[in-house]
């Protein structure tokens, strides 16, 4: 075997940033436990993620020692809750390179982020940017979560506005080939993934958002597989708005976030209205608070904020181009390891570049639920069906899909469990 | 091993050789039942003789569980009058419902006491159940149907 060497001078394999994921795997409670007497084996990150002990502690604190409502108390406690949740939100913006802390929306989830942007449409918006109607287009794709498509759809029925979107090609990728005909100067919004929960792919931006500007339309991108595994700098990437959510990385659930430019978001309407989103309220009226407190009506969900802040610190702890090159590491042994699986096929992109460490297959004729529960039996967990993506079925023709996906406690031996299992669903089903 | 009580012989084998499937003529009703979480579909047909089910007709894609209940179903109530199969269906309803507590009347139920294992499983009791409520939609259907033409 011939030993090739890089020369020198250039980007080393040994260069690449790493971590110890023993040391990692050893901070998560959980993947101490046994399922159906086998060693958890989780594989279904993608779905919501395993929380470490940082962040199970850092909410316990938090209730135990400083629990208030706030932003609008004097007292001690309330004043520390303010400054944990506020401190969560300064942790959020610099994750993603926000220009502004006051950019950082907090929502229950993603879902919420993208209706709260889908909302500010309509034919009466002050701001003619949002200023939608018949004639008007919104375009999203067929890879998107049901997440980014329902409310959309919801959007152009009260409008009479057209939902357009782009195609898949065979490899699952982003079908760009007449880009310059479906983003056109009647487009308002183009919204899509970055990342896909179910291919995989991470979908290349920068020739969309070229075309968004030159037409002037708005650019949303929903970050919820990709703000967890790499990293993001939204003024990098040059988009309007942003939305993802906690619970996909180590943050408890019931936590999401929308990033908007500041100069947008303070001329959308509010949301929800209700308590904190006021300046001032009469009885023939009221004025709002600007962004980020406008969207958020009611009290918030301040521990699972606390929990994301922590889990922020945890991610950059560990370093997120560490994260990501781990990603790509285990997404390459497992596309070569599930290659050996007979009557395996994958949906998505079979290399591991320009895709992200979540892998949807089909075996052959077995039903996913078969496939699923038979991995379960055996301490593998994954998820099975359309993946809330109904829509990337019908485009290959599949009723349902298997679903493996890692993240940073993720090993190999788990993905060669994966691999065995697969192995005992084709013996049940022979 | 635990999965054995789920993926039962007689399970597998409706599953492999299914009994009375695809889509027959003539018949009074048909319904199309999709289970939304998984995606799971059945397109379901039944023809009434008087006071039976003459004829019960289906197609469909899913897992093992939707697939072989459905053929389990036709097996067990096709040619049975329409008072006779509810009762039975009531009794697999129940066996669904009980969370693997219910000992099943193999008299009553046949092949179908095989998917008592499938009530531990609450995931999965969904998938059971799609093409029994779909004869059930489709019956209803087919008798108010009579009785407008009477």
């Amino acid at each position: 075997m011939t030993a090739l060497t890089i020369p020198a001078g250039m980007p080393q394999y040994d260069d690449k940033p790493r971590f110890d994921v023993e040391r990692v795997r050893a901070d998560f409670p959980i993947l101490g436990r046994e399922v159906n007497g086998h060693p958890l084996v989780y594989l279904d990150s993608g779905n919501t993620s395993q929380k470490p002990r940082q962040v199970i502690d850092a909410v316990a604190r938090y209730y135990a020692e400083h629990n208030a409502n706030v932003a609008r108390s004097v007292h001690t406690l309330g004043t520390e809750s303010t400054e944990a949740y506020e401190g969560a939100r300064a942790k959020v913006a610099a994750f993603i390179g926000a220009p502004s802390v006051d950019e950082v929306v907090f929502t229950k989830n993603a879902t919420e982020s993208l209706n709260l942007v889908a909302h500010a449409f309509g034919p009466h918006a002050r701001d003619p940017r949002f200023r939608l109607g018949p004639g008007d287009e919104i375009v999203i794709s067929e890879m998107e979560h049901h997440s980014n498509i329902v409310p959309w759809q919801l959007l152009c029925e009260r409008t009479g506005a057209t939902l357009r979107w782009f195609g898949l090609t065979e490899s699952g990728r982003l079908d760009e080939s007449n880009l310059d005909e479906l983003v056109n100067e009647r487009t308002k919004i183009v919204s899509i993934v970055h990342m896909s929960n179910v291919l995989g792919t991470v979908n290349a931006t920068a020739r969309i958002t070229a075309r968004v500007r030159e037409v002037g339309a708005l650019l949303m991108l929903d970050c919820s597989q990709s703000v967890p595994h790499l990293p993001m700098d939204v003024v990098d990437y040059d988009v309007d708005f942003i939305a993802f959510t906690g619970h996909k990385m180590l943050a408890p659930t019931g936590i999401g976030v929308l990033w908007g430019r500041g100069e947008l978001l303070n001329v959308m309407p509010p949301f929800l209205g209700g308590g904190s989103m006021i300046e001032t309220v009469k009885m023939t009226g009221s004025t709002f608070a600007p962004a980020p407190a406008r969207f958020e009506a009611g009290t918030p969900p301040i521990a699972q904020a606390v929990g994301l802040g922590a889990a922020i610190d945890y991610l950059n702890a560990v370093g997120m181009d560490a994260v990501a090159w781990h990603d790509k590491e285990l997404t390459a042994y497992a596309l070569d390891a599930l290659d050996t699986v007979p009557g395996l096929r994958i949906y998505g992109p079979r290399v591991p570049v320009g895709r992200g460490a979540t892998i949807s297959f089909t075996l052959d004729k077995i039903h996913p639920h078969d496939v699923g529960q038979v991995l379960d039996s055996l301490g593998v967990q994954v998820r099975v069906g359309h993946h809330c993506a109904k829509p990337i079925c019908d485009r290959f023709s599949v009723p349902a899909l298997t679903r493996a996906s890692f993240y940073l406690y993720t090993t190999t031996e788990e993905v060669d469990a994966l691999v065995r299992g697969l192995d005992q669903v084709r013996k049940v089903f022979a | 091993m635990q999965l054995d009580q789920l993926y039962q012989e007689i399970i597998l084998d409706h599953y492999k050789r299914p009994q009375g499937r695809g889509l027959r003529e003539p018949f009074a009703a048909g319904v199309h039942h999709v289970n939304p979480t998984c995606g799971d579909e059945i397109t379901l047909r039944v023809a009434l003789d008087g006071e039976t089910i003459s004829d019960i007709s289906y197609d469909g894609q899913g897992c093992s569980i939707s697939q072989a209940s459905a053929s389990v179903l036709y097996e067990l109530l096709n040619g049975r009058k329409v008072d006779d199969a509810f009762a039975v269906h009531a009794a697999f309803v129940e066996l669904m419902g009980g969370k693997g507590q219910i000992e099943p009347d193999e008299e009553v139920l046949g092949d179908a006491v095989a998917f008592a294992g499938v009530a531990k499983y609450p995931a999965r009791v969904k998938c059971a159940l799609l093409s029994w409520m779909a004869l059930k939609d489709a019956v209803a259907q087919a008798v108010a149907l009579e009785k407008e033409e009477v």
